[in-house]
């Protein structure tokens, strides 16, 4: 067939491209639960009577009810009429009409800024330079874009240089494990990841040994140009230390590595003793010359925390120290400009209501609870924040042999045997890197599982 | 942390400079957006801080947007959408029962029964499946697979996407993209980002703008010495010069696509905004169905929509949607693990497009209102191209095409030795120093011609000629060409044209 002469070129040097983007190990075991919701819904008998997908951290989709305040102000934006009604509280429509007030002609159906609605950033700094303790935060570096991942992605884009000049491609150092969709976007750029093992027998601590031996072995493979951390942490529950976050500028320092910081759980903490302190914070508080030198991005979004509203896709991008010739071009790159009402979004969560605002009573009372509630049978590291419980499965050499005959990676296998036995759907570690002989599981931490496996 | 590094001063040794970063970058400009419209802005800041001027407002005909010049939003569309955004609105009996009901629809589709929940990446299934029904109406019944439609962030991020799928290979294996000149400069931006080659094709001034096989071929030829053409890009009707192609003229190049083996990409954005006598929006699938078999089974195309322009002009929802014909369905596996990477549209985008797909029915409450809305937007859309052409053509030294489609007019003009000699002493393009005087001296902000690329030696300019809001009337000054511009101009943009 005529095509195929012109997909075929397509399809070979996309693999190339595309080599690390492998069909997810969720898949299988997606394909299975649907499989088995069928079956159920058909009548057939199982140790169960529904399935308990607990595999992604989308709070709305777990049942996190939406903030009151945050859909009040967006549906007066989107149908101004409301806010002639008394219904809504005041400030909701003091709200709504400064954020309309910034959109051309009055209507979120204008094109905002590339680099987002200047009033809006001009807010958002402030509300940074407050969370930082007073460490000043310049407009001019802080571009809204539509979520993170995009933040993350075009960040790397700047970074990667694949032309004939440059010998080697771009390396970034990852961590092991690592959140799936931030490998690809940076895989899908032709960039290379170096990935850098977080020691679990200290609660998942980055280490610089690790991070030196990382480096080392990227030599003659890839040029690394940047170091990727996440903070708290995704799929493993850390938060991590000043001490930590000062060990790692210094590395980077040292290094030359630009700091991809993606800090976008920073309002999910729970351990007793864990705080979240920015990078920036941080490398402010070092002083000179790593406050003046170290080059960092940090990348925040509405899809996490309180608000949990991945679907609006927002998010900004703050760059720290980059050559202001450099940041020039990014405004270049939004080709997809951010929603205007992600925008807004973006502009509630940074101002949230304060108190004495007649909002602020039923804004302060949302604090979900989470259970880290370890599955029988494993061992976790404290979940200190972020979205997911990621325990360690110990699995006999005998399950080992019998998930390589099914052509499973064993992680998947228990994964499948547990979706099998009990209805509960979670994603195997393999799907994130992991140790190699080591094997995880990972499930979100707004689960029902008491009831359904405690008894088991 | 140091002033000098809150602002930004450089400092030596940087780890990332312009010399290191992605080359690709550098060669990124975007017109719309570029010099012109830096220093309308702030020229803006400049008016806002008392600074006097000519002029007391600028006037910003250089991009598409409707809502920011005035036009209002379909009452329907804001109600389902406010119904979606906070839901505890469901008891308010001011919101009619239709709207209420699509809402229901759409939130029950929705994780959680929130728009604040991911979707899918290829976009909500149910707003798929309405998308292709609606796509398989308007094409006469011509069947459209839910499978093969891809909801994006904006007709710009699938156009991007696609892009990116089909530009590979290297030196003079590297891919090469058609695309008319003069074109929307996104395609040219993504061009450069991703490191494509760009073979430009001349849309026919004399004959209003039309594509011309024979110069498909001429630019095709040309280019196979240097690259591997893989794409032919059309937009229709067009932007910026606002052209509807016939029916022929699609057949044409649908041929030429087939024999030449290359993936058409149809940038049909502007599909309800026809307005002059005798034109009609064909879409490139119903045509490639009608030519038969031979065709409909073979071309690779790709087909983009959004909710930005037509008579929603909901350009900040960023909504829009792809469709895919005839794809090898490896690569279809690829595109889905690359929408994939950038998790999902946004779902307040999703739910418009849904309503866009599936507007009010004659037998719903909302209906009567809707059409009236829906009606009025586009009569005066039509009103506005046909005073469009008749203004310009009536000033000396501007010639302009009949405008058929879209929301603008990409006229002539013809420049005075003596501007182009002062233009080159300033170092900047003939039209471009046009545009920047305009704006200086008469506040006026329009896209010169050049950054969409035209015929060498000819010079022209964007102007965007939406509906806008009444603005104070303008002492006509004298008959230099400047002020004539300026008198016409805000005439368009206000209702009555006798002022």
């Amino acid at each position: 067939m005529f095509h195929l002469a012109l997909v075929v070129c397509s399809i070979w040097v996309k693999i190339l491209t595309f080599l690390n983007i492998k069909q997810l190990e969720y898949a299988a075991l997606a394909r299975r639960a649907t499989q088995i919701q069928k079956e159920l819904s058909q009548g057939v008998r199982k140790p169960y009577k529904e399935l308990t997908d607990v595999c992604w951290g989308d709070p709305h989709s777990l049942g996190v009810k939406p903030l009151t305040f945050v859909r009040q102000v967006l549906a007066a934006c989107v149908y101004p009429e409301l806010m002639s009604s008394h219904k809504l509280p005041l400030d909701v429509r003091q709200r709504a009409q400064w954020l309309l007030g910034k959109c051309e002609g009055g209507s979120i159906g204008s094109y905002p800024a590339s680099a987002g609605i200047p009033e809006i950033i001009q807010r958002m700094s402030k509300s940074i330079a407050r969370r930082d303790g007073g460490v000043p935060c310049n407009p001019e570096n802080v571009f809204i874009s539509p979520g993170s991942q995009w933040s993350l992605t075009v960040t790397s884009l700047l970074l990667t240089s694949l032309n004939d000049e440059a010998p080697l491609r771009t390396g970034i150092l990852i961590p092991v494990p690592c959140h799936v969709t931030t490998i690809t976007s940076i895989t899908s750029l032709g960039a290379a990841v170096v990935p850098y093992f977080l020691s679990e027998e200290h609660g998942w601590a980055l280490q610089v040994e690790e991070l030196q031996r990382a480096l080392e072995s990227a030599k003659g493979g890839c040029n690394p140009i940047a170091l990727y951390v996440i903070n708290p942490g995704n799929p493993a529950g850390y938060v991590q230390s000043r001490k930590s976050i000062q060990e790692v500028i210094r590395f980077a320092s040292e290094k030359r590595l630009v700091l991809l910081a993606d800090e976008v759980y920073q309002d999910c903490v729970y351990g007793k003793n864990s705080e979240f302190v920015s990078y920036k914070k941080v490398l402010a508080e070092m002083g000179p010359p790593f406050s003046d030198t170290v080059e960092l991005a940090s990348f925040h979004s509405v899809s996490k925390g309180f608000m949990g509203e991945c679907g609006l896709r927002g998010g900004y991008v703050e760059l720290v120290n980059l050559d202001p010739n450099v940041v020039n071009y990014i405004s270049n790159l939004n080709y997809d400009t951010t929603s205007v009402l992600a925008q807004f979004a973006l502009d509630l969560m940074m101002n949230p209501p304060r108190p004495g605002d007649p909002s602020y009573p039923l804004y302060n009372q949302v604090r979900n609870a989470v259970n880290a509630i370890c599955l029988p049978g494993l061992s976790c590291q404290p979940v200190e924040g972020g979205a997911f419980v990621f325990p360690r499965v110990f699995l006999p050499p005998r399950a080992i042999q019998k998930a390589k005959e099914e052509g499973m990676q064993p992680d998947t296998f228990y994964c499948m045997r547990l979706l099998e036995e009990t209805g509960v759907l979670i994603t195997p570690g393999c799907e994130y890197r992991q140790k190699e002989g080591t094997y995880h599981i990972r499930y979100n931490i707004k689960n029902k599982l008491n009831s359904i496996l405690l008894p088991h | 942390m140091s002033q000098q590094a809150v602002n930004g001063v450089p400092c030596r040794g940087k780890v990332l400079t312009v010399d290191n970063m992605n080359p690709n970058v550098k060669r990124v400009e975007y017109a719309v957006r570029g010099p012109i419209v830096q220093r309308a802005v702030q020229i803006e800041k400049e008016l806002r801080e008392g600074v006097k001027k000519p002029f007391t407002e600028v006037i910003k005909a250089n991009i598409g947007d409707a809502h920011a010049m005035g036009q209002k939003p379909i009452t329907f569309l804001r109600q389902v959408l406010a119904l979606c955004s906070y839901p505890e609105l469901m008891e308010d009996n001011k919101f009619p029962e239709d709207a209420k009901k699509r809402a229901q629809r759409i939130l029950g589709a929705c994780g959680g029964h929130s728009i604040g929940a991911y979707s899918a990446s290829q976009g909500i299934e149910c707003i798929r499946q309405d998308v292709a029904r609606y796509i398989e109406k308007r094409d006469g019944g011509i069947p459209s697979n839910p499978d093969n439609i891809y909801l994006s962030t904006g007709a710009s991020d699938a156009i991007v996407t696609m892009l990116k799928l089909l530009v590979c290979g290297e030196g003079r294996d590297r891919t090469g993209v058609m695309i008319s000149i003069p074109q929307y400069p996104l395609y040219s931006a993504a061009l450069a980002d991703l490191g494509a080659v760009q073979i430009s094709y001349y849309l026919d001034e004399e004959k209003c703008w039309s594509l011309d096989v024979a110069e498909l071929r001429r630019a095709l030829n040309a280019a196979r010495q240097h690259c591997n053409p893989r794409v032919l890009c059309i937009i229709n009707p067009g932007n910026p010069t606002g052209q509807v192609q016939s029916r022929q003229c699609i057949e044409d190049v649908i041929r030429f696509a087939k024999e030449e083996h290359l993936f058409l990409m149809a940038d049909e954005v502007y599909q309800d905004n026809v307005y002059a006598e005798g034109c009609k929006f064909h879409s490139f699938k119903k045509v490639l169905f009608e030519m038969g078999p031979e065709y409909s089974s073979t071309v690779e195309m790709a087909s983009f929509h959004s909710t930005s322009k037509c008579y929603m002009g909901e350009c900040g929802f960023r909504g829009g949607y792809m469709e895919v014909i005839n794809m090898d369905p490896e690569v279809k596996t690829q595109l889905t693990k690359l929408v994939s990477v950038r998790l999902c549209p946004p779902v307040p985008g999703q739910a418009l497009l849904d309503l866009v797909v599936n507007p009010p029915q004659p037998d719903e409450p909302s209906y009567a209102t809707f059409m009236k809305e829906r009606t009025a937007v586009l009569s005066a859309l039509a009103e506005k191209a046909r005073l469009t052409e008749q203004i310009f053509n009536a000033v000396p030294g501007i010639t302009c095409n009949p405008v058929q489609g879209a929301m603008y007019t990409f006229p002539r003009i013809t420049l005075p030795q003596k501007a182009i000699d002062k233009a080159k002493e300033e170092g900047k393009v003939p039209d471009m120093y046009y545009c920047m005087r305009l704006l200086e001296e008469e506040g006026i902000c329009l896209v010169p011609g050049s950054g969409f690329g035209q015929r060498e030696g000819t010079f022209h300019f964007r102007l965007v000629w939406l509906p806008a809001s009444l603005l104070p009337p303008v002492h006509i000054q004298t008959s230099k060409s400047f002020n004539l511009m300026r008198f016409y101009v805000t005439t368009l943009y206000c209702l009555n044209p006798d002022d």
